[in-house]
């Protein structure tokens, strides 16, 4: 039986855990505030609050619930736009989005409310950014968002005068309900049994899989992986870093010994999907699924990682990321394996790393190329260098000429120029809806460059790669 | 000007914008939205038995049926039926224009997508498992795709359209510079957030109620005792509201609405249909593409002296409105520009892709892009800036339109000079040529995009509407219409003119959902008009109810009806406020037996167009405003932003500025969308390769220009506008046709030797590609 707060509410179900947490909010529990817009993942109208209970506090992130499996609810508080109601007033964010002229149709509405008051209950900064980022995975197809910004920086200005921590002023300052107080011993005091699970399907953060195959997940028991502290987890001891298979991108941006040494790691996962759906996607969801576009497997290419998978029988085996794929949607896992972890030495103070991505829309989209390096640099010469390309090949593509041909060559415009037409031959795009085989040569050669000009501002510039300008 | 003065006059008019926006109405759906308890199709409390239905579509987009199995889907578990061609009762047609559209395929089908059975389950879930058991064999025929293609096989939807004006032939032969090119603009998915839905519940002697999410109630109506083949009174279409419309709910919401009202016949059980998000972009039609061709001439001064076009729209596989928005294309093929030798011509191509529609602009935008293309091009080759030729030939009072309508009331220069002047558009100009002289990575581009849209329905009859009002025994209002609300803030302009008639507070009117049987044969909200025709009706009934109140009034206080005025709830007589209230009057009202009640209808005077010489005065107005957009491109990789918009727009006497800023923004991005990310792909077998969100790219918010600014254009509005307030919705999606020319000149100044190209929409890779051609 699968036990959470929903709102107010403590649920007990027999719903199988493989149903959407959409479908239950909507269609069992009759909340039809949260919408349906996708089924991807890729609108926010759906988007939910899940509170989870950390020491003894709760901390609550948005997901879209439309991707989400029920299953994932267990033991925590699930929010929806009905739980942020008051009684007889409108909430900060709500009213925010009202008198900012921020709902027209309202049909995304609830969506936006919700993520708003996601921010609000979070640990971020309370700045105007982070506002905008935690609706960076809604859609509104009548506002144009101009109002929209204007009811977020409503909302921020309010937060900026928050003094303590805790829910209390959130509560006193009209954000949430009063029930958010009583959460944490409710939750401690609700039974959790452990979910029954069939070995059929085993499901991460599931971001991939509901938008391939929800029918024919959404009738079963499947096994969630989420919850397992053995795949979680982000260690750091003598420069080498692991990253448990079940972290999510938003705990890669929260940490703060990750953002020292990857300076750029905000910027480059903010091209990475939305903030509901980096607070659901794991890293190894994002491996396994092989697709020749994963941002985060192209990332970690660069950094030369290598990946322990795990058999039932607790045994071990270690590979080279770069040898995992093997050929489209392939990949070096056998039946019985599970992704564990992921290992890579950390950039040092000699070593760069750079992460690309071009797509149609820059954010919340699927890359037309990605690419990531991490070049060390000795007396202007490159000691060591790995790079890696999405969107060129059918596997994620770790460049192996291209690196091979730059190290040990002296970091000059004229190397670059020459590692280019290697890479030209390292690559194989198709035409696709994401680009023409023509435009993605294009674009790879530009953002190999952009690589250097990015890492190296003082030494390059545009016009020593190309003739215009 | 210099420039502190030039910030002062913008900074003290956005100021006064602010205030305006503090004070302004707001959306009188604002708060149930915001609480997620606002009722849409899918959100109904359903009734017990409710069956769901998935709608089983070609998998080819052009062939012979040769054999369909349903056997296995029949046998699921839970399947109740599936319907086919066979069950219609009445006529197997939905076209609206032209009937040339069956509900359901019979023996051929013509786009990949199209309608041929409908499976009614138990749940939507089981219903889509059995979709997935059907077998179907298609012997496959040619496939046409592109309107060029069907325009050499001679596939056409109907005869095809042309305007003139003067003799462009012979004006040709007195022009200094002569220029020729091809345009493309591609088409648009709505995406309305809402898919399409409706829901079917048999009444009592075989009548059946619809809640359709709908933009056109009657219309669903109409189609559906056409389809059953009983009578317009056994149907009822409710509609709460829509989570968006955008034109792709004017005409076909109609199929899925007759559908379940079908199944919901056979079955005398409740059915809903909601199309998943998949389904929807699959099955129903966009904006047209056009492949344009187009020739202008001009004077050694800059004056267009003769223009030509011919439009090729992809109509797709059946006419749905597609006649009408050519029409469209014709009446703004020159947009704001008085051209005395015009020769048009559209024809509607007839393709296998799905039933092209009705998308805000209504193929305004598509004639406006090849215009601003043929300037772009003729400023290119001559040398100039696109914005002198703009400003050359900008429409004046008393010029007349290809179509024969004399230009009233002109604000195309007034918008043009104010932007101008109040963005400054010197000091602009001089930053960005600063900046792409010292910037090498990135480069700026500016463009200006001048406005001019025609107010009415182009055709004639269909500008009329009906407004029922109560006053019930209390004092408080119900208002019916025939407007949908779908994100445009119809309602609370309704609720608006109630309240100031009788002056009385918002909250004792409710605005009644759309509903066929309280007013019928209507037309549907579309063609920005809905507040002036709904709006225009509401007022007559509430005036003919007040000039009824006024002499219950002067009887009361044995008075003359002249002296009574009705101010904040009161019964003012000779300015004094004596006791009776509003409620009062209400009574005293009630017990004089005086009707509470009234229907008014308004059509729009003064309109006609004669299609046989292609003349006339369709509109009743127009509507004008100027954008000057700037955008920044990232000449590494070929991204791009927009730094800023900056508009000036004819509002004529805005009713809430909140609510018009909304639509012109929300309009404008839309189009910016139009003309920069939003790509439609089909391959050649006619499949839709945009066929989800993860494909299909629409703007978020980062996206959105960094800056938009909106300046009120001082007018007096006009008198056929509800309340002086100008209509507001098409208008403004035409200022992001700007956002193409802005991308190009940015492409320009990194690429000398970059040859102007029109193949909307500019995405990133058409960017990154232009930037590094011909090196």
């Amino acid at each position: 039986m699968i036990s959470f707060i929903l709102n107010n509410k403590t649920i007990h179900t027999l719903e199988p855990s493989g149903m959407t947490l959409l479908d239950f909010v909507r269609y069992q529990q009759r909340l039809t505030g949260t919408k349906i817009g996708c089924r991807e993942g890729d609108c926010g109208a759906c988007t939910v609050l899940v509170g989870n209970l950390k020491h003894g506090a709760m901390e609550y992130q948005s997901i879209t619930s439309c991707i989400s499996p029920l299953g994932n609810a267990h033991g925590k508080h699930i929010v929806t736009v009905e739980g942020t109601n008051l009684k007889h007033q409108l909430t900060t964010a709500q009213d925010a989005m009202k008198a900012n002229f921020a709902t027209q149709c309202g049909f995304c509405t609830p969506g936006f409310v919700v993520a708003l008051t996601g921010f609000a209950l979070s640990n971020s900064d309370k700045n105007y950014n982070n506002a905008i980022d935690a609706i960076s995975g809604n859609i509104c197809r009548c506002t144009g968002y101009k109002s929209i910004e204007k009811a977020a920086n409503h909302v921020v200005e309010k937060l900026q005068t928050k003094e303590e921590t805790g829910f209390s002023w959130l509560i006193e300052n009209g954000f949430i309900p009063e029930y958010f107080e009583k959460i944490p011993e409710r939750l401690k005091a609700l039974s959790t049994e452990t979910l029954k699970a069939s070995q059929e399907k085993r499901i991460s953060g599931g971001t991939d899989l509901y938008v391939q195959q929800a029918d024919n997940l959404t009738d079963l028991d499947i096994t969630l992986l989420t919850e397992n502290q053995e795949l979680r987890g982000i260690h750091i001891e003598d420069g080498v870093c692991i990253i448990g298979a079940n972290e999510t991108a938003s705990n890669l941006w929260n940490n703060p010994e990750l953002n020292t040494v990857f300076p750029n790691l905000k910027s480059h996962l903010k091209l990475v999907s939305s903030q509901q759906i980096r607070n659901m996607a794991s890293f190894g969801g994002n491996i396994v699924n092989a697709s020749p576009i994963g941002d985060m497997t192209i990332f970690f290419l660069a950094l030369n990682s290598k990946v322990t998978l795990i058999t039932s029988e607790e045994k071990e085996r270690v590979i080279s990321l770069k040898n995992f794929y093997q050929g489209y949607k392939n990949f070096d896992l056998k039946d019985d394996e599970l992704l564990k972890n992921i290992e890579f030495k950390l950039p040092t103070a000699h070593s760069f790393f750079n992460f690309e991505k071009v797509s149609k829309r820059t954010h919340l989209d699927i890359a037309s190329v990605n690419t990531a390096i991490h070049i060390s640099v000795e007396k202007d010469s490159i000691s060591e260098v790995h790079v890696s390309m999405g969107g060129v090949a059918a596997i994620p593509k770790y460049l192996k000429n291209t690196s091979t041909f730059l190290k040990g060559k002296s970091l000059s415009a004229q190397t670059i120029l020459e590692a280019n037409t290697i890479l030209q031959k390292d690559i194989s795009p198709i035409s696709d809806v994401r680009g023409t085989s023509d435009y993605k040569r294009l674009l790879a050669r530009q953002l190999f460059f952009a690589h250097f000009t990015v890492l190296f501002p003082k030494y390059f510039n545009l016009k020593d790669f190309v003739k215009h300008g | 000007m210099d420039k502190n003065k030039a910030n002062t006059v913008l900074n003290s008019k956005l100021d006064a914008v602010t205030i305006a926006l503090k004070k302004s109405i707001k959306n009188l759906d604002s708060y149930t939205h915001v609480r997620g308890e606002s009722v849409y199709v899918d959100d109904i409390n359903i009734r017990q038995g409710t069956f769901h239905a998935v709608v089983f579509d070609a998998p080819k987009a052009h062939g012979r049926i040769k054999h369909i199995d349903y056997s296995k889907a029949e046998a699921l578990n839970g399947v109740e039926r599936i319907f086919t061609y066979k069950d219609i009762p009445g006529k197997n047609e939905i076209g609206g224009i032209i009937p040339d559209e069956p509900l359901f395929a019979e023996h051929e089908v013509h786009f990949w997508g199209m309608p041929i059975a409908l499976i009614v389950a138990e749940s939507e879930f089981i219903a889509r498992k059995a979709r997935q058991l059907i077998t179907i064999d298609i012997e496959e025929l040619p496939v046409i795709t592109t309107a060029k293609e069907a325009k050499a096989k001679g596939s056409f939807i109907n005869a095809p359209r042309s305007f003139s004006l003067g003799d462009t032939e012979k004006a040709f032969k007195n022009c200094e510079y002569i220029f020729e090119g091809e345009t493309f603009s591609n088409g648009q998915e709505h995406l309305y957030i809402e898919t399409q839905g409706a829901y079917a519940e048999p009444q009592e002697n075989g009548n059946i109620k619809v809640t359709s999410s709908t933009q056109g109630p009657t219309s669903v109506q109409k189609t559906i005792a056409q389809v059953l083949g009983v009578a317009m009174h056994k149907i009822e279409v409710d509609v709460t509201r829509l989570g968006g419309g955008f034109g792709g709910k004017e005409d076909q919401a109609t199929p899925w609405a007759v559908m379940a009202a079908l199944a919901s016949f056979h079955l005398k059980q409740s059915v809903k249909i909601i199309l998943n998000r998949h389904d929807d972009l699959r099955m129903t039609g966009k904006r047209h593409p056009y492949e344009s061709t187009y020739k202008i001439g001009l004077s050694k001064d800059l004056k267009i002296l003769a223009y030509q076009t011919e439009f090729l729209q992809n109509s797709g596989a059946s006419a749905d409105l597609s006649p009408a928005i050519a029409e469209r294309t014709l009446f703004h093929a020159t947009n704001s520009y008085y051209i005395p030798n015009v020769t048009t011509k559209v024809l509607s191509c007839k393709t296998n892709l799905p039933t092209n529609t009705a998308f805000r602009g209504f193929g305004g935008p598509q004639g406006m892009f090849v215009i601003e293309s043929a300037i772009a091009k003729a400023a290119h080759e001559i040398g100039v800036s696109a914005s002198q030729i703009q400003e050359t030939n900008l429409l004046e009072e008393n010029n007349t339109f290809s179509y024969g309508q004399i230009a009233k009331k002109v604000e195309a220069k007034n918008s043009w000079n104010s932007a101008k002047s109040i963005f400054n558009i010197e000091a602009l100009e001089r930053e960005i040529h600063s900046y792409n002289k010292t910037h090498i990575n990135f480069k700026k581009g500016l463009a200006l995009m001048p406005i001019t849209f025609g107010i009415s329905f182009t055709n004639t009859p269909m500008n009329h509407a009906r407004a029922l009002v109560h006053i019930y025994l209390d004092g408080s209002v119900g208002i019916s219409t025939a407007a949908v609300e779908m994100g445009q803030g119809v309602n609370t302009k309704m609720m608006q003119i109630a309240a100031d008639v009788f002056s009385i507070p918002i909250e004792k009117i409710k605005i009644e959902t759309t509903n066929t049987t309280r007013v019928a044969n209507t037309s549907p909200s579309a063609a920005s008009s809905t507040a002036d025709l709904n709006g225009k009706a509401t007022l007559i009934a509430c005036n003919a109810l007040l000039e009824r109140l006024k002499i219950v009034a002067s009887e009361a206080l044995e008075t003359s009806k002249e002296s009574i005025v009705l101010k904040d709830g009161f019964v003012y007589h000779n300015s004094e406020k004596p006791k009776l209230t509003w409620t009062d009057l209400i009574n005293k009202a009630m017990l004089n037996r005086v009707a509470l009640t009234e229907n008014a209808h308004y059509a729009t005077p003064d309109i006609h167009f004669d299609k046989s010489t292609e003349k006339g005065h369709p509109f009743a107005y127009h509507v004008y405003g100027t954008a000057i957009i700037t955008t920044t491109v990232d000449c590494t990789r070929g991204t791009y932003e927009f730094d800023s918009v900056k508009i000036v727009h004819d509002y004529g006497k805005s009713m809430s500025e909140g609510i018009d800023l909304g639509q012109v923004e929300g309009a404008l991005i839309q189009g910016i969308g139009w003309m920069t990310m939003e790509e439609i792909a089909y391959n050649d077998e006619g499949k839709l390769l945009s066929n989800a969100l993860s494909t299909y790219k629409v703007p978020d918010i980062f996206s959105a220009p960094k800056r938009v600014e909106v300046i009120p254009l001082e007018t007096d509005g006009h008198d056929l506008a509800i309340l002086k307030s100008k209509a507001v919705g098409e208008p403004p999606l035409m200022y992001g046709i700007g956002a193409y020319f802005a991308l190009q000149n940015a492409i320009k100044a990194f690429n000398p030797n970059y040859d102007l190209e029109f193949h909307a929409p500019m995405t990133p890779e058409k960017v990154l590609m232009s930037l590094y051609k011909n090196p």
